[in-house]
């Protein structure tokens, strides 16, 4: 495929500003750029047409099964998109007078009322960007907490070894040292690891339940008591919470403040790595230090207020609002039904195709799974040769998107299923015999999957020349 | 099989090392570049940094990870090996050429293994 | 009531059915009775109609205004036609994070793609895919300028508020020492700017043109902070880099800012985009995604996520960021946005916005508007004195479907862009005339 700069030719271009009807400034020189930007020239047609090409290279979830664990890669509802475009949400500057945006702080409102209810907590700021932004964001409120209350020697933040990576990232950025406890062997949290590792400077716990293997662990309520007995606080990671909701909420499970993605949960799209939100719910005691402004109701209109000991801010603004009209859209499209139907579909998806493919590859825990399922790998790379990684390149040729590879990083050779909700049981039946079609292939042809995929548009790329000698934009030449 | 030379020592955690005039030569052995697989970055520390024994002082990264490197004493950074920053991939093709970094003003050394010893530890961690 | 799942009743009966199980509570039998969810305090669900019609109601509450003279880190500019239709493609909408290149490669050339244009628009070597906006870039920024015995940074005070509040609660976690320089007026004041860089200073940051719109002296902030081994980060504006000095062209080591304005809606403040380019020397520290090109086995060109080990999922706890997600959509947006308008467009949008500007500066001049700080020079945004309270002066210009200029200081913050033509301009000097009884 061509670059747009390949594509581009001088003097040409599209139409769009009509000459300046004032003035022109004359800047002085020394003011201005020595030469203009190596901006692509290039007729609408042919811009049009880079970008369909660009399309069709890329596939998303309306392009076929999509079971990447951890991500909730399920549908994204048209009507979230319409909602999202009106313009009365699309055009309203963000620093205009309160009473001309009423609109817009009552969308903000009804969100945190509804998330607030399905998460358990008493209130939520919305300005966090993503799922790490709210992270930090969370860990920032239990570092106000501690600050407060003049509790400097708490310092720590437990973290399973099982958890996402942006965990430990984000307890270090919010300036606390890592202590990671082990995972017992259902992947869940080894209690007397956990006593052990409590203190004086536990800060608090960061944890996901269901955990990254798909298992929710039963003893979520000793885990926060221990946590709250040593003085800590409990955060919730909501990456899985698209297993419970509606069935046991956070809150509830013994944990102070949590993010929720947007962009898993609640329907809204990726694009292709972002914009997400991840909104952060926390209990009223952390509701001081959220990020400011929050919104009230007054009588029937809406306000901003700042609380009283606020962190600051973590973002401009007030967050990716256009991807909180979408969520607040498939909430109240879903309503008290649809929430835990949509969370039960999504286990019983999973426990569906887990049953399937069971007897056939190794499941990291053979026992019912929530939303997601690991499966490893291990004793098929030992007897074949063959991968996680060449399982899951073939599948790219069957039109589906693979599972997460190798994570959790506690299960070998790994490949996490999440189906989601939204897929038919013919999809999910498709998708178990394309799986056993790749099994029996590694066991008759394992040399033949070293090299899928076979039919995409380009092989597996050459990763470590791209970072031993980056190129990281279109060389212009001389 | 790794290339373990008689002449060097070396540390459970693959560096090795070589001591010539008071000056200790660091570099990972054969067998942690195979283990760590096509090397694409290495993050060396500056001249005149303090490195500890036990502790890491510089990190290497291939596509997918990242590992620790540990000096086995503690001193001072006298050198450093500033053709890795170009090319990594030095330590994959010849490891024992491709030295890390220089310490001197030795002042504490880590219990270091002689060829044999760090034989063993490879085979251990092979089985 | 929706729940987008695709099977009736009874084929969940039959899958129940498969796993073993007889009904949908079973699943949940880990759970603890005691906090398992009895009662959801949530609305009935709704059909697509009515769910429409609800959230229409709320955006009908909300009031557009026909001409906005606000900017203040968020801008109206005109967004062609294209840029929506491109970035509304569901394969791009709906794609995960581009981990899978052999599926993938339509997003990864359009990050590819983005990341040249920022260099090409910044003077920068290197870009990265985007992080949430201009204010976390600011302080993601910040961060890439640690080092063991620099960590301290200097603001100027002259700086978007709002960035400068996130840097400070980033950087308060971090322990990392702000001074904020008071500003002389309305730009930068550079003999404390210049007072305040200390051995331990990591990092100057300046933004041109600056909150007030004044056209900063790059030149004097740059030999400042690299005299004393400091690194200099540039706030800046994508549409004035149409036309103004580029943060490279200035020696500055990292350039960030707000892309909103290349394409994105106000949309109440987000999705936004922050954009970070910097020289090739600290490539290595650059925060989040970023795309490179290579060749699959055959030898064709290919893309792919690259230098990951910078990234958390690698380094976990000793990850520089933890940025995951960029906010691909919205670079896509913008680099749509760049491409329409091309090299010519994009000055002609840069020059239009100031020439109204300057004119709307001229006009309103002599009714009490004047301009603090005028003899320095400006882009699209500026400062005046307000001859009545600046809220109410907004308030009633209301009516007249005019959005006026952010009061801020005891003054007005006013705005132009290409899309306040001088009919635009010559209605609201009309309307001040009015409002202020002139």
């Amino acid at each position: 495929m061509k670059l747009l700069f390949e594509r581009s030719r001088p003097g040409r271009g599209m139409d769009l500003l009509p000459p300046c009807d004032v003035p022109a400034v004359s800047f002085d020189a020394a003011l201005l750029r020595d030469s203009a930007p190596r901006l692509p020239e290039i007729a609408e047609v042919d811009l049009g047409r880079h970008y369909t090409e660009l399309a069709k290279q890329t596939h998303g979830v309306n392009d076929g099964f999509y079971p990447l664990g951890s991500c909730t890669m399920k549908y994204n509802p048209r009507v979230d998109e319409e909602t999202a475009s009106l313009p009365g949400f699309t055009q309203i500057h963000p620093l205009q007078p309160l009473d001309t945006v009423q609109g817009c702080l009552e969308v903000l409102w009804k969100s945190e009322q509804l998330l607030t209810e399905i998460t358990g907590m008493d209130a939520v700021t919305y300005q966090p960007a993503a799922g790490a932004h709210g992270e930090y964001t969370g860990l920032l409120l239990i570092r106000c907490y501690h600050q407060s209350r003049g509790d400097t020697a708490r310092t720590k933040i437990i973290v399973p070894d099982s958890a996402h990576g942006t965990n430990p990232a984000s307890a270090t950025m919010a300036g606390f040292k890592v202590v990671s406890v082990p995972s017992n062997e259902m992947g869940g949290v080894d209690l007397d690891a956990l006593r052990a590792a409590v203190g004086p400077d536990t800060a608090g716990l960061m944890l996901t339940n269901p955990n990254t293997v798909g298992l929710f662990d039963p003893n979520i309520l000793e885990i926060t008591q221990i946590i709250h007995d040593a003085g800590g606080l409990c955060y919730y990671d909501g990456a899985n919470l698209n297993a419970i909701m509606g069935h046991v909420r956070p809150g509830d499970m013994g944990f102070d403040c949590v993010h929720v993605n947007l962009h898993k949960t609640f329907a809204t799209p990726h694009g292709g790595g972002g914009p997400g939100s991840g909104p952060v719910g926390c209990k009223d005691f952390l509701a001081p230090f959220l990020p400011s402004p929050r919104v009230k109701k007054a009588g029937d209109s809406y306000e901003f207020f700042d609380p009283e000991q606020s962190m600051g801010k973590v973002r401009s603004f007030y967050g990716n609002f256009l991807v909180v009209v979408k969520a607040l859209t498939y909430i109240l499209s879903l309503g008290k039904e649809g929430i835990p139907a949509a969370s039960a579909g999504a286990v019983l998806n999973a426990n569906y195709l887990m049953k399937k493919l069971a007897g056939h590859y190794d499941m990291s825990f053979n026992t019912l799974c929530m939303h997601e399922f690991v499966m490893t790998l291990e004793k098929l790379a030992h007897d074949t040769g063959v991968t996680a990684m060449d399982v899951a390149k073939r599948l790219l040729d069957f039109g589906m998107h693979p599972p997460t590879m190798y994570f959790p990083l506690i299960v070998h050779e790994a490949l996490m299923v999440e189906p989601t909700e939204t897929e038919s049981p013919e999809t999910l039946d498709e998708a178990a015999e394309v799986f056993l079609k790749i099994l029996e292939e590694a066991k008759s042809d394992p040399e033949s999957l070293h090299h899928a995929p076979h039919d995409c548009a380009i092989g597996r790329p050459d990763e470590v020349t791209a970072a031993r000698n980056p190129i990281l934009r279109y060389d212009f030449g001389a | 099989m790794s290339v373990i030379p008689a002449e060097l020592k070396y540390t459970k955690s693959h560096e090795w090392v070589k001591e010539e005039d008071g000056v200790f030569v660091i570099g990972l052995t054969d067998y942690a570049q195979s283990a760590l697989g096509d090397l694409v970055f290495v993050n060396l520390p500056e001249e005149g940094d303090a490195v500890t024994a036990g502790e890491a002082f510089s990190d290497v990264e291939s596509v997918k990870a990242v590992s620790d490197v540990f000096s086995p004493v503690t001193g001072e950074v006298c050198a450093i090996n500033e053709e890795l920053l170009d090319n990594p991939a030095l330590i994959n093709e010849a490891p024992y050429d491709a030295w890390l970094v220089k310490v001197q003003n030795v002042s504490d050394t880590e219990e270091l293994l002689d060829a044999a010893a760090y034989e063993a530890v490879v085979a251990a961690e092979e089985a | 009531m929706a729940s987008y799942i695709p099977y009736t009743g009874e084929e969940r009966q039959a899958m129940l059915k498969a796993v073993g199980l007889d009904s949908i509570d079973q699943l949940y039998d880990v759970v603890p009775e005691s906090v398992r969810v009895k009662d959801l305090d949530l609305p009935e669900g709704m059909s697509e109609l009515e769910v429409g019609r609800v959230m229409a109601d709320m955006a009908e509450k909300d009031k557009i205004f026909r001409s906005i003279f606000r900017g203040a880190g968020a801008y109206r500019h005109f967004i062609p036609a294209i840029v929506k239709t491109v970035t509304s493609k569901e394969e791009f909408l709906t794609a995960y994070t581009p981990y899978q290149a052999e599926i993938s490669q339509g997003v990864l050339q359009s990050i590819f793609e983005y990341q040249t244009q920022m260099c090409e628009l910044t003077g920068m070597d290197v870009s990265n895919a985007s992080v949430y906006d201009g204010a976390s870039a600011a302080a993601e920024a910040v961060f890439m300028c640690q080092e063991r015995k620099k960590s301290a940074v200097v603001f100027s005070g002259a700086v978007n508020p709002q960035v400068l509040r996130v840097v400070k609660t980033y950087c308060e976690s971090r322990q990392v020492p702000v001074t904020v320089i008071p500003p002389k007026g309305t730009a930068t004041d550079l003999e404390a700017l210049k007072a305040a860089i200390a051995d331990d200073t990591a990092a100057v940051y300046v933004q041109s043109p600056n909150y007030y719109g004044v056209i900063e002296d790059m030149d004097a902030v740059v030999e400042a902070a690299h005299a004393k081994k400091a690194k200099v980060i540039m706030g800046c504006n994508p549409i004035a880099l149409g036309l103004l000095k580029t943060p490279g062209e200035y020696g500055a080591d990292i350039a960030v800012g707000e892309g909103q304005p290349l394409g994105m809606p106000l949309a109440f403040g987000g999705p936004y985009l922050g954009f970070m380019t910097c020289k090739q020397a600290m490539m290595r520290k650059l925060p989040g995604r970023i795309v490179g090109e290579t060749a699959d086995h055959d030898g064709n060109r290919a893309y792919v996520l690259t230098l990951q080990a910078r990234e958390q999922h690698i380094r976990r706890e000793k990850a520089s960021s933890n940025i995951c997600s960029n906010q691909a959509l919205c670079a896509m947006t913008a680099s749509v946005y760049l491409a329409a308008m091309g090299p010519k467009g994009l000055r002609q949008a840069a020059e239009s916005s100031a020439a109204h500007a300057h004119y709307l500066a001229d006009q309103i001049a002599p009714l009490g508007f004047g301009r603090k700080d005028p003899d320095q020079p400006f882009f699209h945004e500026f400062l005046t004195e307000c001859p009545m309270d600046p809220d109410e002066l907004c308030k009633k210009l209301e009516p007249y479907g005019i959005l006026g200029g952010l009061p801020v200081d005891g003054g007005i913050l006013w705005c132009c862009t290409e899309c306040n033509d001088k009919a635009d301009i010559d209605r609201l000097v009309a309307a001040l005339k009015e409002v202020c009884g002139k």
